[in-house]
């Protein structure tokens, strides 16, 4: 076992996977000779060589493209896109191609890529450098979204998605690359190595992709929450001394609907938590599956807290940033229905 | 969609130029494992006006991928004159030169120009020099589709006036002038080859059609859309009652 942040835990992930398998190839803007802007590929073109780890152009949707077309000829194309918000121009060729082929070639051609983008707010970035665009993945068939809270299932999971026979997009939340940030953006950063989760084995190990984890135990109420504001929904949890079921879901397609049913079942109260903009988030699938699964056990409203819908704030970031304040007054606000 | 892996022959798309820089990616693994095959795509005129197009063409040129890349200019795009994506670019082929990529002009319906370009291009790609661009002028005589009427948007008689010809009567042109083909055989070939595409017709036939039934299950609607089917998927498959 080693102590390892969320970077140095993805970046293993890479390693690991490119040891074991040739065709396993590494990609993206600034990854090769510079390591990533986040560091998350450093190292990597040196061991691997250049034709395994390499730059490429600024053009997301010929990275895309030309990633399809080399899991098309045999290879496991893992490729970073810089920020989640410049996936965009490569929508196309996800959601038209990637997640397609396998069905339209009745499984002569097959798609196994993964996609991995820094993902989130909370870092300052602006409107351009904080989304969570995971809703516009969810709402794709033939996609697998994952999502990590802290470098063990990061690990896991980023091994499971490269593995994986189809097209992942692995959404990696940036403001918890360096340490679990529940939402106390005013006090000093926490990091991994003082973690129970920054520890991590640093040989092979995966995660199933559609495994939820309960990260806190608790009758009062059940929270639904991934990446960042799996933190914040313990923070609010603690200081509001409400007696929380915090589930992680890690991975968001597809879901694990029997945590959160059997959970919901129990506490019959539900909170659903993310960072993403409300109108059609994930959120509004999540309030959905509870409602058609959990109606009769419900005593109060579903209550989802979600970034507002607006474009995310430069200035004004932790009054959008969904913090432990504003989950901790949904708590509050479910247990008093 | 139609495709064979078998063949080489990728799956075919609807949504267009996203397949040509898939092409370049194909034709990078294939350099990335030292293999020696290559890769070749092929767009129509208007669809050069897509990003995926300069994309394909950046990527083709930074990673010297061992790829053809083939323009069919047929003039129109539906409705849509071909000067509407060329711009104020002379030809489509230029649009390689500002990648540095060598490219070439054909005439697209003179058989033995087309065969011998493709010919270069593929040497050039085997033998690991990169990537070619390859323009074929030619000229769509018929409809964008079959419910597509071209009367409404050009002249009635503008194919008539083509002046590159038909290229399978050039071809027989010049096959019985150097003795190598005569009418009667062209004749006999023509009935053969018809022949052959019934048959084939035929025989897809029996799989099923759209009019005449011998549709798959309703079940099969939820196969492969993964390797494996996800909890969710299966509940709307019996939801709807498979």
């Amino acid at each position: 076992m080693a102590r390892m942040t969320m970077i140095e835990a993805v970046r293993s992930a890479m390693d690991v996977s490119m040891e074991r398998d040739d065709d396993v190839v590494v990609f993206g803007e600034d990854v090769g000779y510079f390591g990533g802007v986040f560091r998350c590929t450093q190292g990597l073109q040196a061991k691997y060589g250049k034709t395994r780890c390499f730059d490429a152009p600024i053009s997301e949707s010929g990275i895309v493209g030309t990633a399809i077309g080399m899991a098309a000829y045999g290879l496991k194309p893992c490729v970073e896109i810089q920020f989640a918000d410049y996936m965009y121009p490569a929508y196309d060729q996800i959601t038209q191609e990637a997640a397609r082929i396998r069905y339209r070639s009745n499984g002569d051609f097959t798609c196994p890529i993964v996609l991995r983008m820094p993902t989130g707010g909370g870092i300052f970035g602006g409107q351009t450098h904080s989304q969570s665009p995971e809703a516009l993945f969810t709402h794709v068939c033939g996609l697998k979204v994952v999502v990590p809270s802290n470098p063990y299932d990061a690990k896991g999971l980023l091994i499971a998605s490269i593995e994986d026979p189809d097209p992942v997009m692995f959404l990696e939340p940036k403001r918890l690359y360096n340490g679990p940030f529940d939402g106390h953006h005013d006090r000093p950063v926490t990091p991994w190595s003082k973690h129970d989760l920054g520890e991590v084995p640093e040989g092979h190990y995966s995660i199933p992709i559609g495994k939820a984890e309960i990260r806190r135990q608790g009758a009062a109420v059940t929270v639904i929450a991934y990446g960042t504001m799996v933190h914040v929904a313990l923070a609010a949890a603690e200081e509001m001394g409400i007696d929380a079921e915090v589930i992680d879901l890690r991975s968001l397609l597809p879901l694990d609907l029997d945590t959160i049913v059997q959970s919901v079942t129990k506490t019959g109260r539900c909170v659903v938590v993310h960072e993403a903009t409300l109108t059609s988030g994930y959120g509004a699938e999540l309030t959905a599956l509870v409602q058609e699964h959990c109606f009769y056990h419900l005593e109060a409203p579903v209550v989802r807290v979600t970034g507002w819908d607006t474009p995310y704030p430069h200035a004004q970031e932790w009054d959008y940033f969904p913090g432990p304040g504003r989950v901790g007054r949904a708590l509050a606000e479910v247990m008093e229905a | 969609m139609y495709s064979s892996k078998e063949h080489g022959f990728f799956t075919i798309s609807g949504n267009l130029a996203t397949q040509y820089v898939q092409a370049v990616g194909w034709a990078m693994a294939s350099a990335i494992k030292n293999d020696t095959k290559i890769a070749a795509a092929w767009i129509g005129d208007g669809s050069t006006a897509e990003s995926d197009f300069h994309s394909a063409l950046v990527f083709a040129s930074t990673y010297k991928a061992p790829v053809i890349l083939n323009i069919v200019n047929n003039q129109w795009a539906i409705s849509t004159f071909q000067g509407i994506a060329r711009g104020g670019s002379g030809t489509f082929a230029a649009r390689g030169l500002g990648f540095g990529i060598p490219a070439l002009r054909v005439d697209g319906n003179d058989y033995l120009a087309v065969y011998a370009v493709s010919l270069w291009a593929t040497e050039r790609a085997r033998r690991n020099l990169g990537p070619t661009l390859i323009e074929y002028v030619t000229y769509r005589v018929g409809g964008h589709s079959s419910s597509d009427d071209p009367s409404a948007y050009r002249p009635k008689t503008e194919s008539e006036a083509w002046p590159l010809g038909d290229p399978v009567l050039r071809l027989k042109k010049h096959l019985i002038v150097r003795g190598a083909w005569s009418e009667e055989r062209h004749v006999q070939a023509e009935a053969e080859i018809l022949d052959e595409v019934i048959q084939a017709q035929k025989e897809a036939e029996t799989h099923g059609t759209l009019h005449a039934g011998g549709k798959p299950s309703v079940r099969d609607i939820f196969e492969g859309v993964y390797a494996e089917m996800p909890p969710h998927i299966r509940r709307q498959r019996q939801k709807a009652g498979y």
